[in-house]
């Protein structure tokens, strides 16, 4: 759940080739199925990062399932991207408990060194920054995910030096 | 002789401590030194707050290690393995000698968390071996009818723990008396209250008892399928439910003809939720599983009505299923004589924000709210002093230290304002701004608010902008009265739970901290220096030595002043940004 939907302040180009024939196997397993909408597009996510055009027609032509159905599907819920994200996503979180611990410091420490907004991506496709209500770790305050690991604890320097260590191995 | 066994608990908030690399550090010395121990996993067993834990039971009992990093853990394996010297100042909790948080679980009553922390929840076989799936079992032994089972739970006086505080019993009762071929059971797991996370714990440390809590609930109500909707937040969770439904399956709870009982076919699918807070609410939720935009639907008629796919369904939370077996292995009354008159059994917590053990607590209804913070909690960190707890995440209200002997069970809780809801507990200290706090919640409720009725889609918009404006200085002298009024349509005129109770935090912090908004509105101030708008940064003029830090590092250039001389800041230009307030070494920038 994100607390901010994704703002853009800038449209960046998609020119991604995607190769729809990867999520054959999703709709022949849901196809036909009774309440097959979201786990079809959690599939589709899961497969390319996010939800492509294409893919909408697709699944559409495929499956019988109704377009305006799964773009309203799509925009409801906080989970499904109708764009490309970084390789690595953060996920600030700012559930109460780090919201008391001072979640923003975090968000505004990134922010300044990704230079990004919130719900933004980086220039080079690496990071996304989000903040996600409640990571479920409300002991362990104020805490981030990056992919799937959670960092604890955290100051918005650590934070910083956390997201500079990835980068600094990502450029090796 | 037993084998000592090596425990590590990797739950969900172990693992963000560094659990899995303390795991992986003991398996590299077994082997390097060829020590003899069983080497376990565990979930979360509550403390959170000496997290990464590693539990080491040999022939004396048990030791509870705390705060264990990798130097620390070669160190106990070296002595207490080895040697058998238990490195007493390293152990947090145990029965052997008195420690200081031993009292954290002294006071406690683990009946819904009774194996979270002491099994493997991936091991179906320890679940068996700690009277697991003995309440189904009994059921089919002892061919107890669904009409016992649901005076049972009705006699326990067992209710919803999801938040409503419904009777689990007459929910039951009303889903059994619907006439269907096909039912539904559902468990809610989308625990979506920032804030709240005991049943994440509760999924992650005994799937296998909420499984069969569902199992025991198909039964009496007659249901043909189960679903349980998780949020996809909670990977962990949905990793280990799919682990302990296959192993259900292969060993016959689930399936046809469970436990030997002619008849009785029952399985349980998972949903993964796809974030959004108003699935919580039970209509909603029946929504995004048949794959819809999840908008709660009108009532009546009910769920035990019409629910899933237009059949009878029954929904209860994790923790209300977590209670079901124990119920039943051990009778109604064991459960009930816990409790107060009208809320009975206990009530699981998860205490987090300015305490010092943050934590998931099971307490015995009634106990007092003070005590669950300064005697479970531990108290305020810093020497602060405690202001207020939150109670119930965005739909539930701040209870103030005045009334921190509000004992809790259902009703009591109510008549602060507030809710008992699922259990989230946000201590705040004096440093926490209440007007901030409503604010923060309100955007939550904003943001998730689906659209469907007007007052709660766009009041809690018009709340959130006077919020807003209040808390950057630009208040006005109507606005209380504003909120107010706002607060009492949305509550009336919203469909679902979440927008009749989306104003509570805002209407509990005008009852209890109308001293805070006024502050705010009229004397632009904000009495607990949080928000940033409303602060003055000066410097204090003895204590400043000149170093220029201040003057370089401010972003605007507000600061000026020679070397060696007192330095001033301009308020015109400052953007109280507060760097100088954090890199000043000599404590000489005042903040008003």
């Amino acid at each position: 759940m994100r607390i901010e939907r994704i703002k853009k302040h800038k449209e960046y180009q998609i020119n991604d080739k995607v190769d729809l024939s990867l999520i054959d196997a999703l709709i022949a397993k849901y196809n036909g199925k009774k309440g097959n909408l979201i786990p079809i597009l959690q599939g589709t996510q899961q497969t390319f990062g996010y939800i492509p055009n294409e893919a909408f027609v697709k699944i559409a032509d495929e499956t019988g399932l109704k377009l305006s159905d799964m773009y309203g599907v799509a925009t409801f819920y906080a989970q499904f991207r109708l764009k490309p994200v970084g390789k690595y996503i953060i996920k600030v979180c700012h559930g109460t408990a780090c919201h008391v611990q001072n979640a923003n410091l975090i968000t505004e420490a990134l922010q300044e060194y990704l230079e990004v907004l919130d719900g933004e991506t980086t220039d080079d496709r690496l990071f996304t920054l989000e903040s996600v209500a409640c990571l479920g770790c409300c002991s362990l305050a104020p805490a981030m995910m990056i992919s799937d690991d959670t960092f604890a604890k955290l100051t918005g320097k650590e934070a910083v030096n956390i997201v500079k260590n990835i980068k600094i191995k990502e450029s090796n | 002789m037993e084998k000592t066994k090596v425990i590590v608990g990797l739950g969900s908030c172990g693992i963000a401590a560094g659990a899995q690399k303390i795991y992986f550090k003991i398996e590299s010395l077994m082997q390097t030194d060829k020590l003899d121990f069983e080497l376990k996993k565990t979930s979360c067993i509550g403390m959170c707050f000496r997290e990464p834990l590693v539990e080491i039971i040999d022939k004396n009992g048990s030791y509870l290690y705390g705060n264990v990093d990798e130097k620390r853990i070669t160190e106990i394996l070296e002595k207490h393995i080895k040697k058998n010297e238990p490195i007493n100042e390293y152990v947090v909790s145990t029965k052997l000698f008195d420690t200081e948080d031993n009292k954290f679980f002294d006071a406690q009553v683990k009946i819904a968390l009774r194996h979270c922390g002491m099994i493997d929840p991936e091991s179906i076989e320890e679940y068996e071996s700690q009277q697991g799936y003995a309440a189904i079992k009994k059921i089919a032994e002892e061919k107890i009818s669904y009409e016992a089972i649901i005076q049972s739970i009705l006699d326990s006086g067992l209710r919803g723990r999801g938040g409503g505080g419904f009777s689990t019993g007459m929910k039951w009762r009303f889903a059994r008396n619907n006439k269907s071929d096909e039912k539904y059971i559902i468990c809610n797991a989308d625990e979506g209250d920032p804030g709240a996370f005991m049943d994440r714990s509760l999924l992650e440390g005994d799937p296998h008892a909420v499984l069969e809590g569902m199992i025991i609930g198909a039964y009496a109500i007659g249901a043909t399928d189960g679903v349980i909707y998780c949020r996809a937040e909670y990977p962990l969770a949905i990793k280990r439910l799919n682990i302990a439904i296959e192993q259900a399956q292969q060993k016959g709870y689930l399936g046809k003809n469970i436990v030997g009982i002619e008849g009785f076919n029952f399985d349980i699918h998972i949903k993964e939720g796809a974030g959004a807070f108003v699935c919580g609410e039970e209509t909603a939720l029946i929504a995004s599983v048949e794959g819809e935009r999840g908008m709660p639907r009108k009532r009546p008629p009910f769920p035990a009505e019409s629910g899933l796919w237009r059949k009878p369904t029954n929904i209860n939370n994790v923790e209300t299923f977590a209670n079901i077996p124990w119920i039943i292995c051990n009778g109604p009354a064991a459960y009930s004589k816990y409790g107060t008159e009208k809320s009975k059994g206990t009530k699981v917590f998860a205490l987090a924000g300015k305490i010092n053990h943050s934590g998931l607590v099971e307490v015995p209804m009634g106990i007092s709210i003070r005590d669950i913070i300064f005697k479970l909690g531990g108290g305020i960190p810093n020497g602060k002093k405690f202001k207020a707890v939150q109670l119930g995440g965005p739909s539930g209200g701040c209870i103030p230290e005045f009334l921190a002997d509000t004992i809790v069970d259902y009703d009591s809780v109510n008549a602060t304002g507030a809710i008992m809801g699922s259990g989230g507990m946000v201590v705040m200290d004096e440093t926490t701004c209440m007007v901030d706090i409503a604010k923060f919640f309100l955007n939550f409720t904003q943001e998730e608010s689906c659209g469907k009725c007007t007052f709660c889609r766009i009041g809690t918009k018009r709340m959130l902008e006077i919020l807003n404006r209040i808390t950057e200085g630009k208040g006005e002298d109507s606005d209380i009265a504003k909120l107010e009024e706002l607060a009492i349509q949305i509550k009336d005129n919203s469909l679902c739970g979440l927008g009749q109770t989306a104003p509570n935090p805002v209407l509990t912090t005008l009852k209890y901290f109308r001293d805070e908004y006024e502050a705010h509105i009229f004397a632009k101030k904000c009495p607990a220096k949080a928000c940033k708008p409303l602060l003055t940064y000066e410097i204090i003029e003895e204590k400043c030595t000149g170093c220029t830090i201040c003057a370089v590092k401010c972003p605007v250039k507000a600061i000026t002043g020679e070397r060696k001389q007192v330095h001033f800041i301009n308020q015109e230009t400052c953007i109280k940004c507060g760097d100088c307030f954090t890199r000043c070494k000599f404590e000489a920038i005042s903040l008003q």
